[in-house]
């Protein structure tokens, strides 16, 4: 008796073995596709065989150095320049609503989480062209603080995930340091602050991946002016019908290019953004 | 019906009772959904009436100086001692003043119609005739906005003022001093550091969100269609009029069916994708977090690994390799499969690889999200599952299932609202194809209402009815939300479990 069950559990666990190493196989092999072709020599667009032939870097230094028609270097700059700055904007906006919602009591504290919580649920691209008349009324399209602007000014709307976590630190931290006769500006500096590494992290990480990740609002921005495009904008236009038959081996490269740091980032940070999204999200 | 009386159903008798039950309760549930929108607004009134009530009452009740301050705000601050805060105020009326004199006020005037001539003959120096644009419609509702949201702003201001200028004045009457500018500003920062850290990014949205929103509601308000784009045209009020457009069906391409047909795949697409996702993550995070299995960081990175790819490489990448000529197709014809045309052929195989791929984006945010869950279920349910001989499917069915259900319900609601909205999948993949039923207007098969909302903006300037379309999502999202937000806000309060 006790050795079947024994023997059933093993054939159990073969089987999770099984079905974990075909699904994670399915789940990489994309990326690995993307990978490889990255650097095919030969054939445009696709070729009729699963794997490439001949290996070259060409299509990384081409990404580089041929800058006539897309100037790849110049938009892996602007993004970066971007999402550095709109980082810094959204992370303080994130944590100086959420933390003011979460530990300050004011009178009109529930009508403004409410209203938060109402605009958050309007589709983003309604606002969309009123939005574009706006920085043009104020001369700022197709230059990158529009896109900065775009990104971090709404940015303390997502206050939900961060006010969970700020809302799991005990008060009687911050009840033992006003005795000790801290304002509440400190308590957010020297107290809170330091200990929230986790959503700390969390925030800065999608706030800083954002930009890289959007083609919409870009698009709508920058209109034709190429310099000023964004890498995801930049790759979206390499596989447009007009350029894909000469860029398409570019667009893998280039992919590859935005995809390595982000991917080392992630993992890097991967158990804060756990900690983050389950200490403040789900709430039972 | 009682706990004892519940349990004695069958499985098909319980989901049916529950069913039912959450149907019973809907009307209620709705019916607690817009008595507190009303309750909002009446609240909202009301504190608006007394703030006007105290407004009265501070002036019978102030000496001369704090009279004066409602005709030249900070005058009562300025008078006691309160130089920088008087300053301040006075600040803010002439600015304001200033910016309805040049410029608000222009706009506000030919608010009501939204212009009345778009363009004329002018004849340039050189002689030649030429086209001047006068009124632009566009510019007058959002000038317009800014105008009337400004002078909300400037008007509690205004009454804040007042307020301010009757305190001090009270202050000095019981023989106390007022606090100077450097004690104030500090309070700024305990006291009232809410307002300190609120200011900036209040401003922020109010500017880039609340502004445009405003502007794009009222949008859906007016004819402005692809026949009035200004400059050179002009588009109006017209009521409900857009409304009315998107819920008539008539004959060919129509904007009331293409929303019918579009409604119908949304709601599908939300099903399916929110669920899909929900149960695969589920399973296979119990298959890594399963106590014999090893290398859990190796299959864990296996999968999380694609969330660290930006979203539109990863799909944009998907929609290559699902091409006509794509390597999927080449791989089928290893195995020896016809060729499938995923995003060209049949609405049908179109919107189910939609949904696989969706599976491959969205499982791996699953597994994440729920794996510190399903660690916290109590080993003891298990347990004495064991003993009574469920199997693994029974244990997965009765206890992680429900227990899941139960803990995560808030964030399965925001995943189903985030696929009703779900863009980037439809864009990068399908762009809305096959455009087969050409029924559908400025839609294909697979669109869902954002990406149509997005095409009624960007391809065909039908403003108004993409503003509509929006209002009406919203109303959908918010009702979901808010409805299933109260949901778990009563069953928060069941302690336990069972």
């Amino acid at each position: 008796m006790i050795k079947s069950y024994k023997l059933q559990r093993t054939i159990a666990d073969v089987v999770i073995y099984v079905i974990l190493a075909v699904l994670g196989i399915i789940w990489v092999s994309p990326l690995v596709w993307l990978f490889l072709h990255s650097f095919r020599a030969e054939g445009g667009v696709t070729v009729p065989y699963v794997f490439p032939k001949q290996f070259t870097l060409e299509n990384y230094s081409k990404l580089f150095t041929d800058t006539d028609v897309f100037d790849y270097p110049r938009w892996f700059l602007n993004t970066f320049v971007v999402a550095v700055f709109s980082c810094i904007i959204s992370t303080l906006s994130v944590l100086m609503v959420s933390y003011t919602f979460s530990r300050l009591r004011f009178k009109s504290r529930k009508m403004f989480i409410n209203i938060g919580m109402i605009l958050g649920m309007f589709p983003g691209f309604m606002t969309m062209i009123a939005l574009y008349y706006l920085l043009k009324a104020m001369n700022l399209t197709q230059t990158l603080p529009a896109l900065v602007i775009c990104y971090s000014a709404g940015s303390g709307l997502g206050f939900a995930i961060s006010k969970g976590f700020f809302d799991t630190i005990p008060r009687a931290l911050d009840e033992a340091a006003t005795i000790d006769g801290a304002t509440r500006n400190q308590i957010f500096w020297k107290i809170i602050l330091p200990i929230s590494k986790p959503i700390l992290v969390y925030t800065v990480l999608t706030a800083f991946i954002g930009p890289w990740c959007d083609f919409i609002l870009v698009r709508i921005i920058m209109g034709d002016k190429r310099e000023n495009y964004t890498v995801a904008m930049g790759l979206q236009k390499m596989v447009d019908r007009e350029y894909k038959q000469n860029y398409f081996k570019q667009f893998l490269s280039g992919s590859v290019v935005v995809a390595i740091p982000i991917t080392i980032l992630f993992l890097k940070m991967q158990n804060y953004y756990v900690e983050g999204v389950t200490a403040g999200g789900v709430k039972g | 019906m009682t706990f004892i009386e519940y349990k004695s159903l069958t499985p098909a008798q319980r989901v049916t009772y529950k069913v039912k039950e959450f149907f019973s309760l809907l009307p209620g549930r709705c019916k607690g959904f817009f008595s507190a929108i009303g309750k909002f607004f009446v609240n909202l009134f009301k504190s608006f009436g007394a703030g006007l009530k105290g407004y009265g009452a501070r002036f019978g009740a102030g000496d001369m100086s704090t009279k004066l301050s409602y005709l030249i705000m900070g005058f009562g601050n300025f008078t006691r001692g309160q130089v920088g805060k008087g300053l301040a105020f006075l600040a803010a009326e002439v600015l304001y003043i200033l910016y309805m004199a040049n410029f608000g006020l222009v706009y506000l005037d030919k608010f009501d119609t939204l212009g009345l001539v778009a363009k004329r003959e002018i004849i340039l120096p050189n002689g030649r005739k030429s086209v001047e644009f006068v009124d632009n419609s566009m510019l007058i509702l959002l000038y317009g906005t800014m105008s009337i949201l400004l002078t909300i702003v400037f008007i509690a201001v205004y009454v804040a003022n007042t307020k301010a200028a009757y305190e001090a004045e009270q202050t000095q009457k019981a023989g106390k001093k007022n606090l100077t500018l450097k004690q104030e500003l500090a309070d700024f920062l305990d006291g009232k550091y809410h307002i300190t850290l609120l200011a900036t990014p209040v401003i922020l949205i109010s500017v880039f969100t609340i502004l445009p929103l405003v502007f794009m509601i009222m949008i859906a308000f007016t004819n402005y269609d692809q026949n009035h784009v200004p400059p050179g045209n002009l588009f109006t009020w017209v009521g409900l009029q857009t409304f009315r457009d998107v819920f008539k069906v008539s004959e060919g391409a129509s904007k009331g069916y293409t929303f019918i047909q579009l409604t119908k795949w949304t709601i599908v697409w939300a099903i399916f994708a929110t669920f899909s996702n929900y149960i695969l993550g589920m399973v296979l995070a119990l298959m890594i977090n399963k106590k014999s299995i090893k290398f859990k960081a190796l299959w864990r990175t296996l999968f999380v690994i694609t969330i660290a790819v930006p979203q539109f490489v990863s799909l944009l990448l998907m929609q290559q390799i699902l091409q006509d000529d794509g390597v999927m197709n080449v791989i089928l014809g290893y195995l020896g499969i016809a060729p499938i045309s995923f995003f060209n052929s049949t609405a049908l195989v179109a919107r189910v690889t939609v949904i696989v791929v969706n599976m491959w984006v969205g499982v791996p945010y699953t597994i994440l999200q729920t794996s510190g869950i399903l660690m916290n279920i109590p080993e003891d349910l298990y347990e004495s599952a064991r003993i009574d001989g469920a199997t693994p499917v029974v244990q997965f069915f009765q206890i992680t299932l429900p227990y899941m259900l139960f803990v995560t319900t808030p964030y399965l609601i925001q995943t189903f609202v985030g696929n009703i909205n779900n863009f980037n999948v439809i864009y990068l993949l399908t762009a809305g194809g096959p455009k087969k039923d050409l029924s559908l207007y400025q839609a294909g098969q697979t669109d869902l209402l954002v990406t149509w909302l997005f095409n009624l903006t960007m391809n065909s300037n039908d403003y108004n009815t993409a503003a509509a379309v929006g209002i009406l999502v919203f109303i959908v999202c918010a009702t979901l939300s808010l409805i299933t937000f109260n949901l778990s806000k009563s069953s928060r309060n069941e302690e336990e479990f069972s």
